[in-house]
């Protein structure tokens, strides 16, 4: 990476790339500030220590967000009323508190005064060990990656794990270690994005994938860190802060020490109609957890090209990265944390479809030289003969070693026919270890030409990302309106119409009245820029 | 994949069309071919919960047998990790595949591509296709109607609302039936899509029932949208019984859902303002 750039790209076009995002999603963040969401207020309670389930599931966060919403809305926060009921003496502590709220057996004031500063201090007394916990876990990871090591090669090896039952997660982890995956991430449970709960405890079944849990993220964590010392390598763990609960797993993740989170500025509106507003006051919470936390983000820009045409709809893949890239920062990330994504996705069947996955891939590396770019392999054009998908992943490998990519997501060549059997796992990384092994060093002599098709082809998405960045700030509506929200909602990406008052998790939105507090993000936007 | 229902009904052989007698005769009784006509030879791998050794690969050798790999030949074996083998096998099959007794069972339609889809319907239509979806009674699980609905889609298929001439209204989750009839009045439905996912003492079955009495009671006769229901406790062939139009079990896709849709219009079974 310390080498002469690649690609003659033209550093005024790149300069226009960045600022044009800027402007797109600063009135994004604006509308993420003066809003907060049932789900950021739960993640407070969190924070402040409140967890735990009653006897149908339903976790206490919950019930007292509820409980307070009903009487005397969320416009202040959660906390200020909470804290109120706590000094007025309701109940001697937050869980006693939320019981007593579910059975109806509060009262919900609005604080004057002086209760209500001794409610604002007491609640940011309360956050704090929540936020100490996750500032320690950061220590604590840094050590044992100190300890342990990193892994000794790039990019890194993902692999992931999905039985539904935690416990038979465990020992695949451990042993997916052990065959050389560097980072493990246990996917979640189909339709888990759309809970506006989290579930609580261990659990032992789920739809393709594995509930995210508390529990669950300790019980697999504590699994990782047993194999890190065996291995000599700090094996990194991920799960999904995306969906309903963005900031609740996200505040989890930080409690607990996950390493990565699949966090999507746009994924969650797009792919499974959430609201855009909800998304984005949700995830600006989340990134700066996250940031504080330590934690390496992962997006989504696969799902664009899983969806459009990966040859037509290349520059929204620059487009989306940009914008993460903005948002992410915005929220506090810095460039290490950013794992932007893309995929192989380009049709094998067409002329020349290695040499533009190549130039994309290279495009993405000289856009951001410093972000752990995640590589990610073939799914669409899988089509279940395994054979030619072994291959597929292999030139998806090869891009991956070619371009300096620093996360790779290992392909199965039973991709969309069966969850990988352990002998696919052996083959998939037996592919990896080849490829680096005989072309890692490759990136060093390759040098395409100028005028050739892959610095052309480069070039030519970078301008059309451009041209897109200029129609999504221009894009006016009624006066006032967002002009992301309103490309979002004429359907310019991916292809989806998504207004901005409709979608999943709307009536989980609240505007901010001017007192609002919230303890968590005064102690996130203090802990800024460490 | 729509390859697959090009077969006829049943296959026996005396009856298949003069069309495909003209182009070739096929023998009745079959085996695999490796590179010599009649050779039987097929290639096999799997994996055994055992450390590799001479004992693991004798295993390996006694499945083969057993699987009808007479000779077989072991060509590739390799630990994995301390408590695995895969094997690689090939060998000659000692059965016959008898071409009159195999029955394919056809579907009622035609799985066509998204664009076909979309053309179909433009071309039928004039106008977008309107399904309205909704998970009904206590069930939360949205996960079968999201798979089928949401752009994401299911098993590597995009879901409805990728398809441009396909307007999705996805009402979510414990929807009640009133609420879901007005809505597919409102919206002018063509289909409705319910999903019961997780049931209890046959409520998918009530739940159903109510909601066809429902839209019948609702529509002029004739003129009621098509009602499809997906979940994986349906019995297939209960559809009349349950006054809706078509079952999906377990593991539909979207494409699926779409192609019958065309079907359907194409049948003139949803009565609603169609040509």
């Amino acid at each position: 990476m310390s080498t002469k750039p690649k690609l003659e790209l033209d550093p005024a076009v790149i300069r226009k790339a960045r600022s044009l995002a800027r402007r797109a999603g600063a009135p994004v963040v604006k509308l993420a500030r003066t809003h907060t969401t049932v789900s950021v207020e739960r993640a407070v309670l969190r924070l402040a220590g409140l967890a735990g389930a009653d006897h149908e599931g339903v976790p206490w966060v919950n019930h007292l967000v509820d409980a307070v919403r009903d009487e005397v809305g969320l416009e202040q926060g959660v906390t200020t009323p909470v804290f109120d009921a706590l000094g007025r003496g309701e109940a001697p502590d937050l869980l006693t508190l939320a019981q007593k709220s579910a059975a109806g057996s509060v009262s919900f004031h609005l604080p004057q005064g002086r209760d209500l500063s001794r409610a604002h201090s007491s609640a940011l007394r309360a956050v704090k060990p929540g936020m100490a916990r996750i500032d320690r876990n950061r220590v604590t990871r840094d050590r044992l990656i100190k300890r342990h090591g990193n892994p000794k090669q790039r990019p890194w090896i993902y692999l992931i794990v999905a039985t539904g039952d935690i416990y038979e997660d465990i020992p695949q982890a451990q042993t997916a270690a052990r065959e050389g995956a560097d980072v493990i991430a246990v996917i979640r449970s189909t339709g888990q994005s759309l809970l506006d709960f989290v579930p609580e405890g261990a659990t032992r079944e789920g739809y393709a994938g594995t509930y995210a849990t508390q529990e669950n993220f300790a019980l697999m964590r504590a699994a990782l860190d047993e194999v890190s010392k065996e291995l000599g390598r700090y094996i990194r763990l991920v799960n999904y802060a995306s969906g309903l609960c963005m900031p609740e797993i996200a505040t989890l993740a930080g409690l607990e020490r996950l390493d990565m989170m699949l966090n999507d500025s746009m994924y969650g509106i797009l792919f499974r109609d959430i609201n855009p507003i909800r998304t984005f006051v949700d995830q600006r919470f989340s990134r700066q957890i996250h940031a504080r936390a330590g934690i390496i983000i992962n997006t989504g820009e696969d799902n664009y090209l899983t969806t459009a045409d990966a040859v037509d709809a290349a520059h929204t893949v620059t487009v989306s990265q940009l914008m993460n890239e903005y948002f992410a920062k915005e929220a506090g990330l810095e460039d290490w944390q950013l794992g932007l994504g893309h995929a192989f996705e380009i049709n094998p069947e067409i002329p020349d479809s290695f040499r533009m996955e190549l130039a994309q891939a290279l495009l993405a590396r000289q856009l951001f030289p410093q972000a752990p770019l995640k590589w990610m392999p073939p799914t669409k054009h899988m089509t279940g003969d395994v054979f030619r998908g072994y291959l597929l992943d292999g030139f998806f490998n090869l891009v991956g070693a070619m371009t300096g990519q620093d996360i790779l997501l290992v392909g199965m060549m039973t991709e969309a026919v069966v969850t990988p059997f352990l002998s696919d796992r052996d083959l998939a990384l037996q592919n990896v270890r080849y490829v680096l092994n005989a072309a890692g060093g490759l990136s060093e002599d390759f040098h395409p030409p100028g005028d050739g098709f892959i610095q052309t082809r480069a070039r030519r998405v970078l301008s059309e990302a451009v041209d897109l960045l200029e129609k999504i700030v221009n894009d006016k509506g009624q006066p006032g309106s967002v002009p992301l929200l309103q490309a979002i909602s004429d359907g310019t990406f991916g292809l989806m119409k998504r207004p901005a008052d409709a979608g999943k998790g709307l009536d989980g939105v609240v505007k901010c009245a001017p007192g609002y507090d919230n303890p968590a993000s005064t102690l996130l936007e203090a802990g800024r820029g460490r | 994949m729509s390859t697959r229902d090009k077969g006829s009904k049943q296959a026996p052989s005396k009856k298949t069309s003069a069309k495909a007698q003209a182009v070739k005769t096929l023998p009745e009784i079959i085996r695999p071919y490796g590179d010599t006509t009649g050779d039987g030879m097929v290639q096999v791998s799997f994996t055994l919960p055992i450390p590799h050794d001479k004992r693991a690969e004798g295993a390996a050798l006694q499945l083969a047998a057993k699987m009808g790999l007479k000779p077989a030949l072991l060509v590739h074996a390799k630990a994995m990790g301390s408590d695995f083998t895969f094997f690689i096998v090939y060998g000659r099959v000692s059965h016959l595949v008898d071409l009159r007794e195999v029955v394919v069972i056809e579907r009622e339609f035609a799985l066509l591509s998204a664009k076909d889809v979309n053309a179909a319907i433009k071309a039928r239509l004039r106008r977008k296709l309107v399904v309205v979806g909704a998970c009904i009674g206590t069930d939360a699980h949205t996960v079968g109607i999201d798979a089928i609905l949401n752009i994401k889609g299911f098993a590597g298929e995009k879901g409805l609302e990728y398809y441009t001439e396909i307007k999705v209204v996805n009402c979510g989750a414990q929807v009640l039936v009133p609420e879901l009839v007005a809505r597919a009045r409102a919206e002018k439905a063509d289909a409705v899509l319910v999903s019961q996912v997780v049931t209890q003492k046959d409520a998918h079955i009530h739940n159903t029932m109510t909601m066809s009495a429902a839209f019948r009671e609702a529509y002029p006769a004739g003129k009621v949208p098509l009602l499809i229901v997906g979940g994986p406790r349906f019995e297939q062939g209960s559809a009349h019984a349950l006054g809706v139009n078509r079952i999906f079990g377990k593991g539909t896709t979207p494409g699926e859902v779409a192609s019958y849709l065309v079907h359907a219009i194409g049948a003139g079974q949803a009565g609603q303002s169609l040509p």
